[in-house]
């Protein structure tokens, strides 16, 4: 790594994707030649893990920041908008978390790319924002004295500057910044302090600002000044920067402490760890009825109102049979999604989820993971697609693929309207314990199985296929924080557009074509034999029959074949799939429950819930492990040892209850 | 000699000042990561918490203003001597 030339350009040709998020060419030719208005600045916000990098770049673009397809936490390219004061609408880039640009795992890699204008697609910044915690100086100013000799024109945001108060530290920010010959901002993200003066601080950087030039040439003169990263010891002079810069120090984080002393009690912090996540699939669970009713009575008055407003015809069974009742029924798990994210979100924000990573440490270790594996893993919960990209910062890369082919066997969101269905129809709603309910009970059951195939496939890949020297578990433990509300709400919107969006799209497409395959061709009642329905001669219904000889042994009937299908797209499809194959069948409508509970056996039901602890069907999943394993090995891997596990536990299940006399 | 005067040894709550590090024993990656986190020979460490009751691994240390958590197989890496 050489010290940045400065602004030498580069330029962007066929690599260039088209579009509003990456504006062409960037043929700058220094500080001065500011951007024209269609040039949007670009400007990119780096620091430390913990330096409250996230909240910023929230409080600077609101709502105006695009996240990808899948947000997860400052892994993916995250960018938004924000106006500078003269107007100018100027381009913020979150990059991830990093100490140094010397990069140790993937995601780190990205910034140090980026920032040194290596990156393939994403072009040097204009500016830099280069975030710090105020009361961690020693260690933060390490990585900003390297991205400041890049040369790049740099604003500091001395962020945090409330709690560093709080811990009892005076700090003098102008002498940071003489130090640093850059400006230096004093900021609260999370209560949006200091953020007027953060804009015109880039916008004079981006300017460039004479009085920050010359700070910044006086400063690359100096003997202790900014020499490249390599010939200068960075933890020396970051620490003598720091002393300038405090002021005075008192002991630090008393909260913290006394709250470790409980969350990391060998043995209450255990209990703690436990009774989280178990109040977490209870919310899932019991908090969600109401809302989610709300839910399906509304899908029930839009479809009487359809059918009340068209004439009976091909259209209107489409609209009610195909696509309202499959839209409607994936729609409802809206409440529950909010709820379980809402907890994800929570725990990450607070600070709690690493100290869970260092308490699952132990048990990860014996299976050859790290607890870094852990809230990837934890994510999963969640969806499995953000959860494999917050694998990029597992360093060890087999200890990463290890966590990657393992990630599915986390239950997702989509399976929960799978689970939840079934649950409903077939475990009677009461309650073993007062306050812990048989239906929360199995569903806490089945992520635990999950969790527990998951171990058993992690020790089983590394000593085989995934073998190396094995991971180990280094991590900060931040500061716990009350997580911020607008924080939380930005990360649900987002979360559940997504979810919207699938609905809106795959599923109702989904759901139309099955509609499709399972109507045609269309039989009258006169038509049908004795005990036919119009299932049996659709065209649906012979796929399925082919399908099913090969479930039939596992106990599926043909419904679930024909559902399973069109659930290789997503798993809740097969909510969809089963309400619309059961709607064909009864066109006076009604809860997708009763038919189940009466055409399906309790093994049956047993196996269902099994085969979808592990069976790989999610389009998405498999696209992104290609994605990031780059190749179709892998995904194959892992798609085949899923189906395989899943046609052996479905089985065992099956047979098990059926042996039982269930 | 080495085992007891490790980070890896010391008690909770004892604080102590890094004296040598063994970065051979530590993987490249690993021995970044720990100099990033400051620890340095002359820093002050604290270990605060032990995961688990039995393994008491990894092991939560305060340094400088941070709490990292490090494996026992890395603290026994690391020789400090009690303040």
């Amino acid at each position: 790594m050489k010290r940045g030339s400065g602004h030498h350009h580069r330029r962007f040709g066929a690599h260039h994707p088209v579009g509003a998020h990456y504006p062409a060419g960037h043929a700058r030719h220094g500080h001065h030649d500011r951007p024209d208005h269609h040039d949007a600045p670009r400007i990119a916000l780096v620091g430390n893990p913990n330096a409250g990098k996230s909240a910023l770049f929230n409080a600077l673009t609101g709502a105006r920041q695009r996240t990808g397809n899948y947000p997860g936490v400052t892994v993916e390219r995250k960018a938004g908008l924000f106006a500078l004061p003269d107007g100018t609408i100027a381009k913020l880039i979150d990059l991830p978390g990093t100490y140094s640009l010397s990069p140790i795992s993937p995601d780190e890699a990205v910034t140090r790319d980026v920032v040194m204008g290596t990156h393939s697609l994403e072009p040097q910044p204009d500016a830099i924002i280069i975030v710090v915690d105020a009361a961690n100086l020693d260690i933060h100013l390490r990585f900003a004295l390297e991205v400041i000799a890049l040369g790049l024109p740099c604003v500091v945001a001395l962020n945090m500057v409330d709690l560093a108060t709080r811990d009892g530290l005076t700090l003098d920010a102008a002498r940071l910044a003489s130090e640093l010959g850059v400006p230096v901002i004093e900021t609260v993200a999370v209560r949006k302090r200091g953020l007027a003066e953060l804009d015109a601080a880039v916008l004079s950087v981006l300017n460039g600002d004479p009085v920050f030039l010359r700070k910044q040439e006086s400063s690359l003169n100096k003997d202790s000044g900014l020499l490249p990263p390599q010939e200068l010891n960075v933890a020396t002079e970051a620490r003598r920067v720091a002393r300038a810069a405090i002021l005075h120090e008192a002991p630090a984080r008393q909260w913290t402490r006394m709250i470790d002393s409980v969350a990391l009690h060998p043995v209450f912090g255990s209990v703690l760890l436990l009774a989280t996540l178990f109040v977490m699939f209870q919310a899932v669970f019991t908090g969600a009825k109401i809302p989610q009713q709300w839910i399906s009575d509304g899908i029930t008055a839009l479809q009487a109102e359809v059918r009340h407003g068209l004439p009976p015809s091909l259209l209107r069974s489409a609209l009610t049979d195909g696509v309202i009742t499959g839209v409607g029924a994936v729609l409802a798990f809206i409440p529950q999604i909010l709820i379980l994210f809402l907890f994800i979100l929570s725990l990450e924000a607070s600070g709690y989820m690493v100290r869970a990573a260092f308490l699952m440490d132990r048990l990860m270790a014996r299976v050859g993971l790290s607890g870094r594996a852990f809230i990837p893993l934890l994510s999963s919960f969640a969806c499995a697609v953000p959860g494999i990209m917050a694998t990029r910062t597992i360093e060890d890369p087999k200890d990463r693929l290890t966590t990657m082919l393992i990630a599915p066997l986390m239950t997702c969101s989509a399976r929960l309207p799978v689970y939840t269905i079934i649950i409903g129809a077939f475990i009677p709603a009461r309650n073993v314990a007062p306050g812990v309910g048989l239906q929360g009970l199995v569903l806490l059951g089945l992520y635990l199985f999950g969790v527990v195939g998951a171990l058993v496939v992690a020790l089983v890949l590394r000593r085989t296929v995934t073998r190396s020297q094995g991971a180990g578990f280094m991590m900060e433990m931040p500061r716990y924080q009350w997580p911020v509300w607008r924080d939380l709400a930005l990360g649900l919107w987002q979360r559940v557009m997504i979810f919207l969006k699938r609905a809106g799209t795959l599923i109702a497409g989904t759901s139309f074509v099955l509609w499709v395959l399972l109507s045609f061709p269309r039989a009258t009642p006169v038509q049908l034999a004795a005990g036919q329905t119009q299932v049996d001669v659709s065209v649906a219904g012979h796929l399925a029959d082919g399908v099913a000889v090969v479930l039939r042994p596992i106990g599926f009937n043909r419904e679930i074949a024909l559902a399973l299908i069109p659930a290789m797209a997503a798993r809740e499809v097969a909510v969809s799939a089963l309400a619309t194959a059961y709607a064909a069948d009864d066109p006076q409508g009604g809860g997708l429950g009763k038919p189940l509970a009466s055409r399906w056996s309790l093994p049956t039901a047993l196996a269902f819930l099994a085969w979808f602890v592990f069976a790989p069907q999610c389009m998405s999943t498999i696209a992104v492990i290609r994605r990031e394993t780059n190749g179709w090995k892998w995904p194959a891997f892992m798609v085949a040892y899923l189906f395989g596990l899943a046609y052996i536990a479905a089985g065992l299940t099956y047979w098990v209850a059926r042996a039982a006399g269930l | 000699m080495r085992d007891m005067n490790t980070l890896a040894a010391l008690k909770l709550s004892t604080p102590a000042q890094i004296i040598a590090i063994d970065w051979d024993v530590l993987g490249e990656a690993e021995a970044q990561r720990l100099q990033s986190f400051g620890f340095e020979i002359g820093a002050q460490v604290e270990p605060l918490h032990h995961a688990g009751l039995f393994a008491r691994d990894p092991i939560a240390c305060k340094i400088g203003r941070m709490t990292v958590a490090v494996r026992r197989a890395v603290a026994a890496a690391i020789q400090v001597a009690p303040l």
